[in-house]
């Protein structure tokens, strides 16, 4: 499709500005959040300005930052229920499960991170979790056998069956303009149904023994699906922060128009998004059938909302344009530690399921207030 | 000195309503362009076929004296022609270096860059180092475009098309959203690109700003070419009548 050249795109930034130029930086705490940590630019001790503009950056980093606010808060979390319940929430036993519970989220999340910063929603994990625990197990029963190899192939077969939902999903909205929420809730259902379909509603489908072993496991101190969710969010992380994909990523998010105009092929590379987002996804059913030994058809219809909790707590942009992996890794904890220590203190979790949801609200207020403090006009 | 890109005799209809009968056109490097033309004059109209974004029905489009073809907006760019657009198309959550680059990254060599690594410090040196030299007031390469200025903002744009136009920048409307003090700014910025050998074509309403930074004014009206002045041949008079065809004197 061609672009005019007046024409007027959507663009919250466009109109009249201010007349004031005598400040570049403003001190405010901005949603800065490109990954240019690791360089600070050239040391010219003898340019003033140019030090200023460090500094701000500097500030920017430390205070305009969403994850180490979020950071901070679960820091406080995990205090009060020590100080409440000094006994069994802070020991290493209970830490373990909720790292455990969380990794499976972050799994998802990661994926979902992906696709909120190019302005993007994906609601259909859960259910293409299932779908690709269940492509796995039927895959490993095809192939036979108990061990290694066959969980390997299981493996495979989840991401893949996986990612087909992410073409879909890719496709629908690139091609037909369905809006994301739309077609992923149109997978949601869609993906879940074809699950129930091929397994009849039942979790029976039987599965390796090494399964099994891989389960019981626990290399250094954690279980095998902390270590995978771990290794995920650090490579993609690095990918989302450090590359050209990860940057254009944010240019879709940022300005959909101004990353086309400037050639990048904004279909495709959203394509992309969706099918990382949805092989994520059913690397996680692989994950949750490691857990349960059994695939679980029926225990995933909320896991979206946790996981866009979790994203958005971690100071993901809803709007696209900014976020942070690191933010999405520690967003993440802030459901789960709720819970176990609202558990751990006899509350009924119910509570916990309150507290998540404002929090949520609050997250996201406090996204929009920086915005509008950010942006000048 | 011949022209860096000229058009004879461009004809467009959108279905039967007949925009552009015959236009010529003309800019030279180094000089400042100005095309003017009341509402429904074609201006757009051949703005868009000058920039790629659609072929003409009739006429001749030359580049460094060679006929050329644009087949899309990014060919045209190839060829080092760049636009500025009205509602500038800046990633707002991104820096002023990043919206430099955003299509155009750098990699890093070796096998990080094989791996897609973009080079962000190379990136912001030479995004700083370009828009030094084109005097922008914009020290922070990092804070976000929103954060910035509307002058800023403009100013932003035009650097990063004047980094990577080969010979010759579109600009549409650069001044529009701008108060007095922003547009000076702006307009001595244009001032400045065009004497480093750029071609600038500005379209615009604002008759006084023309009138300042323009070596030469072309007005267009009914689709063609009616008048063109030289520097310091024009008034705003003379402009608002040849625009509405009240002075129809081709000197």
């Amino acid at each position: 499709m061609t672009v005019s050249p007046d024409a007027r795109g959507v663009d919250v930034n466009a109109p009249v500005p201010p007349d004031d130029e005598s400040t570049t930086t403003t001190g405010l705490p901005s949603l800065s959040t490109q990954a240019n940590t690791l360089t600070t630019g050239p040391v010219e001790p003898e340019s003033p300005e140019l030090r200023a503009a460090q500094r701000a950056r500097l500030r920017r980093r430390l205070f305009g930052s969403t994850p180490l606010l979020m950071a901070g808060v679960l820091i406080l979390i995990f205090l009060v229920f020590t100080v409440a319940h000094p006994g069994t929430f802070p020991a290493f036993g209970n830490v373990r499960n909720m790292i455990d519970d969380t990794s499976l989220y972050l799994i998802m999340g990661v994926g979902f991170t992906f696709v909120m910063i190019a302005a993007g929603f994906d609601l259909s994990q859960g259910s293409v979790l299932v779908f690709g625990q269940v492509i796995a197990a039927k895959v490993m029963v095809a192939v036979g056998g108990q061990g290694g190899w066959t969980v390997a192939v299981g493996f495979v077969a989840a991401i893949l069956g996986g990612a087909v939902w992410g073409v879909f999903n890719g496709l629908v909205i690139t091609r037909l303009r369905v809006p994301p929420l739309i077609t992923t809730l149109g997978s949601l259902g869609a993906a879940l149904g074809v699950a129930n379909l091929l397994t009849q509603g039942q979790d029976n489908t039987p599965t390796p023994a090494a399964l099994t072993t891989l389960s019981a496991q626990l290399p250094w101190g954690m279980s095998w699906r902390v270590w995978v969710a771990l290794l995920v969010a650090v490579v993609a992380g690095l990918y989302l922060h450090l590359t050209r994909f990860g940057r254009r990523t944010f240019v879709i998010g940022s300005n959909e128009e101004a990353a086309r105009r400037s050639g990048i092929n904004v279909k495709r590379h959203v394509v992309k998004l969706y099918v990382i987002s949805a092989a994520l996804a059913g690397l996680a059913g692989m994950m949750a059938l490691i857990n349960n030994t059994t695939t679980t058809v029926g225990g995933h219809s909320t896991d979206s909302l946790t996981v866009v909790t979790g994203v958005a707590l971690g100071g993901v942009s809803l709007f696209g344009g900014s976020g942070l992996m690191v933010g999405t890794v520690i967003g993440m904890f802030v459901p789960t530690v709720l819970s176990n220590g609202l558990i751990s203190i006899h509350v009924q979790p119910f509570w916990q399921q309150v507290a998540t949801g404002f929090i949520l609200v609050l997250a996201v207020y406090l996204d929009q207030f920086k915005r509008r403090r950010r942006d000048r006009v | 000195m011949t022209a860096l890109l000229e058009a004879h005799g461009i004809y467009k209809n959108y279905g039967h309503v007949e925009v552009l009968r015959g236009v010529d056109f003309d800019v030279r490097a180094g000089e400042v362009v100005s095309l003017i033309g009341d509402n429904g004059a074609g201006k757009s109209t051949l703005v868009k076929i000058l920039s790629g974004v659609m072929p003409p029905d009739r006429g001749e489009l030359r580049l460094r004296g060679e006929p050329v073809q644009f087949e899309s907006p990014l060919h045209a760019r190839e060829l080092g022609i760049e636009t500025v657009y009205q509602d500038l198309a800046l990633a707002p959550d991104l820096g002023p270096a990043e919206n430099a680059y955003v299509g155009r990254e750098i990699l890093k060599p070796g096998l990080l860059g094989w791996l897609g690594v973009i080079d962000k410090k190379t990136m912001r040196e030479k995004a700083r180092e370009a828009f030094v030299s084109m005097g922008t007031d914009v020290k922070d390469m990092d804070a976000p475009v929103a954060a910035l200025s509307g002058g800023q903002r403009q100013s932003v744009a035009i650097c990063r098309s004047v980094m990577w136009a080969k010979g010759l920048v579109f600009m549409d409307e650069p001044t529009a959203a701008l108060g007095v003090r922003q547009t000076r700014k702006v307009l001595d910025m244009i001032r400045r690109v065009a004497d480093q050998g750029v071609a600038v074509v500005l379209i615009s309403h604002n008759m006084p700003d023309v009138l300042q930074v323009s070596d030469r004014i072309q007005v267009l009206r009914l689709g063609r070419r009616v008048v063109e002045y030289g520097r310091g041949e024009a008034d705003v008079e003379r402009l608002v009548g040849a625009m509405t065809g009240a002075l129809d004197t081709v000197r």
